[in-house]
Formats: C-alpha cells, structure tokens, sequence
C-alpha cells in the first residue's frame, strides 16, 4: 500500500521530465503545479471543476487539475501547456483569433490537445461535447472550434505537423 | 485550496482497503473511500465536508474490470464515466454517464462515485436499477453480492467499511431497446429536472428515474400502470403517477408542478417510442 501522512516529497511526471515537490496531501495537481513547481500556464478560476482554466492531460486525457490531488498523479504523466510547443492547435488559437484575454486559453488549449490524440476523426458533434467543458468569459466561442476543426484539419492532412 | 489536511492512502486490494478503513475509523480519523475525488476535492475546499483520511480505491486491480465473462457483463466501480462511453459496452449506461456534469470531469468521475456520492441524482444509477445487477461489496466480513435495487433504496444502505467493488448485470440487457432522455432547467450541462431511462424487455417496459425525487427509483407499481398495453398511454400515464410512491421535488431547479408537467409528456413519449419500436 502506498501512504501519504503528512506533507512531503512526491515525484511527478511533467511534461516528460521527472520533478520532485514537496506538496501535502490535501494539495491538489493545481496547486502543486503552479505553486511549487511554477508552472503557471494552468489558471486558477472557479477550483470547482466547472471552468476548465485549469485543463491539462494526463495520460493524454484532459482532466481539470483541481478536482485531483497532487499525490494522486504520481505514475501518471501529466502535460501542462508548457509541455506544448508550436502545435498545431496553439498556431489555429493564433490565426483563429480564438482569445481575448486569453484567461481560459491554456486549459482550452489542453482540452482540443486532448481531443485531437483521442479523437482525431472527431465529429462536430464529439467537438461540442468536448468544448461544452470550458468557458471563455470573452465568448471567444465561436473562434476556438473554427481553430479546433482547423486543427484537427492539419493534422489529418500531415500527421507529422 | 483545502483549508485542512488529510492522509492519503492508496491500497492494492479489497482487503488492505477495508483494514486501513477499519484502523482509521476506530482511531476517529474519519476516512472515505476515495474514487475519483471530484465530489469530495470541491466539498472539501468549501469546507462543507470534512475527513481525516481518503482511501484512494482505483490500484485495486478488482475495481478496473471491464469484461463481459460468463454471459455478464462485470464492471469495476472505479471506471470512469468516459471509460464507460468510450467501451459502449452497455450503450444505456454509457448514455446516462456522458450526461452527467461535463466531458472532462466524466474521464475523473469514477461509476462508484457518482452512486455512492452524495450528489442526489446518481444518474449512472438508473440503467442497473433496470438490469436486475448485482453489485459485489467488499466489507469486513469479507466479500458479498446484492442487489443494487436493495442497496439503492431511498438511501445507499452500505456499512461504512464496506464499498462496492463490481457491479454484474446479464448480458442478454446491453442490447434492449433502450431510451435515455435528461431534461435540465436551462443549460445542457447542469442537474436534472428529470431524467429517464426506460429500456424494452419482451413487451414489458422497465422505467427508472432521477431528478423527480430526492433519490432515484424504480416502482413496479408504476411499470405495471405503464404495461397495461389495453388502454391508451395518456391515460396509463396518467395512473403511473397516481400511483408514484415519492414526493415530487420542489426546488429552485423546478416547481414539484413543473416537474410533473415534464415527468408527464416524456413518460407519454418514451412509452409511445418503445412501443412502436421506433427507436
Ligand atoms: S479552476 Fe478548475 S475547473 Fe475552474
Ligand atoms: S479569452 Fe478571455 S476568458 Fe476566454
């Protein structure tokens, strides 16, 4: 059985690179990543799973980083937006013109990520689904699925991009 | 943040679960069994809930099945409400959890946790109440099978070591004529008014609901109303709800009225549909 008393030192599996953090247990992965770890791309809104400004991946699903616990994602691989680099949905977001204030642009960022590895082929109404988990105060909505369906797009046209 | 702090346990089998359970009541740490978290995390940071320990279910090899073994399909309680969808082995089921919160949270939200939370809805609930499934406990005095209609039966009536590991149902159900229909106040993501499923067994249509009450049911009483293929459907509708054994909510959601005007016209389509096979 694995046991975390009290507060200490975890390992966590961030965008391919092992770090170690001393977080309690009650901390969640939110916290633990922007405030110990520094990985501030993964915003703070409702921390009550309702926005989605704090979407990341892990194990290449999008889950919101304050509804789980720090220690819970040891073994796991998380991916932040920091982990992304030039991809092809940050560069739709971009020529979209999917932001405004660009509060929630990470965590929707993470959850297209997430939907173009899972489901590339993905339906209008799959996308919906899945942007039904976010919210953009600036109601970018409109812009962020012509960048996703752009995106999806590009990469089945040259899945290397 | 979590304005309090807790130990984190994570057992790798039923036993080691119920023993940790044991040794931490008894030393009034107050654990919970702990699936996906979603439910305690968010009560816990508003301080509506508190506990001492959180007992992390999901390397319990047991609570990850999913398998169709011996003409029953098994599935483990730690299951993701997106594992469910993305298998569609039980395609009702699978239904009932994508519409329950949003896509992401359903790829933490575990089956056990949206039945054994404290959320009165417990819409994944409702397609087990219609498969006569049986659900497998782990407890103190080792491992047992129920009823899920006994367990969920105005309250969940489980001890409090005890948490269910696997829920069984006949596969001769996956593949009924089914219908789930949800109606919400406004937004698509958000509580019920009221939901249904209604699957197609023979002639015989078996109903559950959520959102009507203040815990989900299925009422014989009203299946056989329902049944009574003599007379029209409005009118067995009609004495369906005559004969409904709960209380209507009557919330900021809906008006106990409201809620019986919709409860009303999705029965008299839901029964209309499957009878006519047009689904
Ligand atoms: S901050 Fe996590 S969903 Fe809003
Ligand atoms: S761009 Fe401002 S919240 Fe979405």
């Amino acid at each position: 059985m694995k046991e975390m008393l009290t507060e200490g030192l975890i390992y966590l599996n961030i965008n391919g690179e092992v770090r170690k953090t001393l977080v309690r247990p009650a901390d969640t992965l939110l916290f633990a990543l922007r405030e110990r770890l520094g990985l501030t791309g993964a915003k703070p809104g409702c921390e009550n799973g309702d926005c989605g400004a704090c979407t990341v991946l892990v194990d290449g699903w999008p889950v919101k980083s304050c509804l789980m616990l720090a220690v819970e994602a040891c073994d796991h691989e998380i991916t932040t937006i920091e982990g992304l680099n030039n991809t092809p949905i940050q560069r739709e977001f971009v020529e979209k013109f999917a932001f405004q204030c660009g509060y929630c642009t990470p965590g929707f960022i993470m959850n297209c990520q997430g939907l173009i590895n899972i489901h590339p082929d993905a339906s209008d109404e799959v996308i919906n689904e899945w942007l039904q988990s976010n919210i953009c105060r600036c109601t970018s909505y409109e812009e962020i699925t012509a960048a996703v369906k752009s995106a999806l797009n590009t990469v089945n046209n040259d899945p290397v991009s | 943040m979590i304005p309090f702090d807790f130990e984190y346990y994570r057992p790798s089998s039923t036993s080691e679960a119920v023993q940790i359970f044991m040794e931490l009541d008894a030393a009034g740490k107050n654990p919970r069994y702990y699936g996906g978290g979603t439910e305690l995390i968010s009560m816990a940071r508003m301080n509506s809930l508190s506990f001492g320990a959180v007992i992390d279910i999901k390397a319990i090899p047991e609570c990850n099945v999913l398998e169709i073994d011996n003409g029953h399909l098994m599935l483990g309680t730690t299951l993701t409400l997106t594992r469910l969808h993305e298998s569609n082995l039980f395609p009702l089921l699978a239904q009932a959890g994508s519409r329950v919160a949003d896509h992401t949270i359903q790829s933490k939200i575990t089956l056990g946790g949206n039945l054994c939370g404290s959320i009165i809805y417990k819409e994944a609930l409702l397609p087990l109440l219609l498969t006569d499934t049986e659900a497998l406990i782990a407890g103190p005095s080792g491992m047992k099978t129920r009823q899920v209609n006994a367990i969920f039966n105005q309250s969940v009536q489980l001890e409090p070591a005890e948490f269910i590991v696997q829920l069984h149902m006949a596969e001769k159900y996956l593949a009924l004529p089914y219908i789930h229909v949800k109606k919400t106040k406004q937004d698509k993501i958000n509580y019920p008014l009221v939901t249904i499923c209604a699957l197609k067994n023979g002639q015989e249509i078996r109903v559950a609901f959520s959102g009507v009450s203040d815990f989900p049911f299925r009422c014989s009483n009203m299946e056989a109303a329902l049944n009574e293929r003599s007379r029209p459907i409005d009118s067995r509708v009609a004495r369906a709800l005559e004969v409904m054994p709960v209380r209507v909510l009557n919330n900021l959601e809906g008006s106990a009225d409201f809620r019986r005007f919709i409860l009303t016209n999705l029965l008299t389509s839901v029964v209309g549909s499957l009878e006519a096979d047009a689904i």
